[in-house]
């Protein structure tokens, strides 16, 4: 299918939101305004727009310690999103779960996830709720290469395939699980895709800083998954383009090697094919100066507001009644 | 009332809350034709069917996380985890999401699911089939614990349980898996948060819980003729603990044995013990002891377990040197 040029600069405007979004975190981070860590996509940008735009609105997201694409590729607020990171009360968890465990039902988005691999069976939880309720809706969870090496993956992989549940396994290999190559992690060279096979699940790789290649990919394994087909596997390559956390130095790869890789930032290459598909530098430029502006002004407004109080911090752990949906 | 073994009680929970709900399912290992390791589940995948019935293969981590997934998305889901000893496997799922997702998610999910798991040594399992791991919930907030000890508590709580919108880990025990016990005809269910003065008495206060609780009351009545009178106290929950009930007998004998089939050190007797002090020190007549299983795996001999469990007999012992104290 073909994207509208307004679908195109909307891609666009998303992912400099999100380029963005986490350049804000490092500023806040370097001037102590910010606590804890937090894993930036900076350069894996295609992969979450391109994902999460391939999907339907009321498909179900679980993401895991890398999701602030997959949350603003969601349109959630950024302001209650940056809200949720500087501890706010205002923010989507009020503060309680931070960059790793946001969550919000109202977009269908079930939450980030700090344990490696963790979110894998609770998405196939949730797939198996919608088989039960007769639902046309699909879950789609993000994992990393990293996370491929969990029981959990394994073990969901062939349940879900076992069961013919409802769900995408969206697997953003960017070479690395913290330090750890995929060479030296993933036997057999490296790729995930082919572990799929001995689950029955069909699975294809593709280059994930490509979005127009995820989206029309994307949407149609969600197709196929949506009629019953079972679940799908689609390996995204990409590469990020810092550290893995906050800033850290990077010791496990070279300077070389980054240089090479930061000629397929998505940043960079997506401009220059808007261009060719005939948009104009006025209108690209628009859709990235109104993205900062939505940023700038989220960050401002979240600094203004308080954090929990007592009150925040010591209730909400047992559920008087049932609130999912 | 009727008299059902505890095994048929949970059945007849399950049954009952699988047909009054459609949006409770149960999740575990050979929960199908077989019925389950120990037959509680019978009868339910041939009732209910394999919509309702998902067995799964041998994958505990995931399968647990699964049950919270489907919760999260207004499922009730109802785990069976063959020996409590495979809880290990499920941890990570209990701990990092069961437990702490309505909170960390800013209350905007809950996980109505149940973790049920017979826990106990039955008589020579072994190491890796008899453990009472009840001490290890109990640590993790947002998880509740009950740990019945009759056919009437386990079907009144489970139910309860069931329909409650917080997970929580249901202690079965396979010793008390064919004792027989009345239950009412009609449907009834049971607090998550009650201890139940079982047998009332004046001298000295037994607690207790699952396996140690028919123990505790053959104890009594051992003692009575020798002019001993035993209140019995069950905990019923473990998470979290009715200090109120617990309390009152405290103050009314102000001598004290907890006893569990759980290792002593760190487990629930402990935090019992600690709160009987923190709360109750002016009522103490002696100090708080506990009787619970030896620090070590529990044996495959039937010889070498004895020695490891706790018996009855270390209760009399227990009770004598309480009454002793002056
Ligand atoms: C169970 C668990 N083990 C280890 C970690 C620490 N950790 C966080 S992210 C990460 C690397 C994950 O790699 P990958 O799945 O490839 O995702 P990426 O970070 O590359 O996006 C590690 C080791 C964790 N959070 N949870
Ligand atoms: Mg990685």
């Amino acid at each position: 299918m073909q994207l509208s040029t307004d679908q195109l600069l909307d891609f666009y405007h998303l992912m400099v939101k999100i380029r963005s979004f986490e350049e804000t975190l490092g500023s806040l981070f370097s001037k102590g305004l910010l606590g804890g860590t937090s894993h930036f996509c900076i350069g894996q940008e295609a992969s979450a727009v391109g994902v999460v735009q391939g999907v339907r609105d009321t498909d179900w997201l679980v993401s895991n310690h890398r999701g602030h694409g997959h949350l603003l590729a969601r349109r959630l607020d950024v302001y209650r999103v940056m809200a949720e990171l500087l501890g706010r009360e205002t923010g989507y968890c009020f503060g309680r779960g931070g960059s790793q465990h946001m969550c919000s039902m109202d977009n269908h988005f079930l939450g980030t996830n700090g344990i490696t691999g963790g979110g894998i069976p609770i998405a196939a939880g949730a797939a198996l709720a919608l088989k039960c309720q007769k639902s046309d809706s699909i879950v789609v969870v993000f994992f990393g290469d990293g996370a491929s090496n969990q029981g959990t993956f394994h073990e969901t992989l062939n349940i879900a395939s076992l069961w013919k549940l409802p769900i995408m396994f969206v697997c953003e290999n960017n070479l690395y699980g913290m330090s750890n190559p995929v060479k030296c992690s993933v036997a057999g060279g490296g790729r995930i895709a082919p572990r799929a096979a001995g689950y029955a699940i069909p699975a294809q790789t593709l280059e994930g800083r490509d979005v127009e290649l995820v989206w029309e990919t994307t949407r149609q394994a969600a197709e196929r998954i949506r009629n019953g087909g079972g679940p799908e596997l689609l390996e995204l390559m990409t590469y990020r383009l810092c550290g893995h956390s906050k800033s850290e130095p990077r010791v496990y790869r070279t300077r070389e090697e980054e240089e090479q890789m930061a000629k397929f930032d998505p940043l960079v290459t997506f401009p220059k094919r808007l261009l060719e598909l005939g948009c104009t530098q006025e209108q690209i430029d628009n859709a990235a100066n109104s993205a900062r502006q939505m940023v700038e002004a989220a960050t401002q407004k979240a600094l203004q507001d308080k954090p929990g109080d007592r009150q925040v911090a010591l209730s909400g752990v047992f559920a008087k009644e049932e609130v999912s949906k | 009332m009727r008299e059902v073994f505890y095994s048929k009680a949970v059945n007849e929970a399950l049954d009952e809350e699988l047909s009054r709900d459609s949006s409770v399912i149960m999740i575990g290992e050979d929960i199908g034709c077989y019925g389950g390791a120990f037959g509680v589940s019978k009868g339910l995948w041939e009732k209910y069917g394999a919509e309702r019935i998902w067995e799964t293969p041998i994958s505990e981590g995931s399968f647990t996380g699964i049950a919270v997934g489907a919760a999260m998305m207004g499922m009730r889901p109802i785990l069976e985890i063959m020996f409590m000893d495979f809880v290990a496997l499920a941890l990570d799922q209990m701990m990092n999401s069961a437990g702490k997702l309505h909170y960390m998610y800013g209350e905007q999910v809950t996980v109505p699911m149940v973790l049920r798991t017979p826990g106990g040594a039955k008589g020579g399992y072994g190491p890796s089939h008899s453990q009472m791991l009840s001490n290890l919930f109990v640590g993790i907030p947002g998880l509740k614990v009950v740990a019945p000890s009759t056919p009437m508590q386990a079907k009144g709580l489970l139910k309860a349980a069931i329909r409650d919108p917080n997970p929580v880990v249901f202690i079965e025990n396979k010793r008390l898996y064919p004792q027989k016990g009345e239950i009412p005809d009609g449907e009834y269910l049971l607090p998550l948060d009650k201890a139940e003065v079982l047998s009332e008495g004046t001298d000295i206060t037994l607690i207790s819980y699952s396996s140690m609780t028919p123990v505790c009351l053959a104890v009594k009545n051992a003692l009575k003729p020798h002019g001993i009178n035993l209140e019995v106290v069950d905990l019923v929950s473990l998470q979290p603990l009715d200090t109120d009930t617990i309390f009152a007998s405290v103050r009314k004998t102000g001598r004290v044995v907890i006893v569990e089939e759980a290792c002593l050190t760190g487990g629930v007797g402990g935090e019992v013990s600690a709160l009987i002090a923190e709360h109750c020190l002016d009522s103490l007549e002696a100090p708080v002891i506990r009787v619970g299983a030896a620090d070590v795996p529990i044996p495959s001999s039937l010889d070498l377990e004895k020695i490891v469990l706790p018996q009855a007999d270390d209760i009399v012992q227990a009770v004598k040197r309480i009454r002793e104290w002056t």
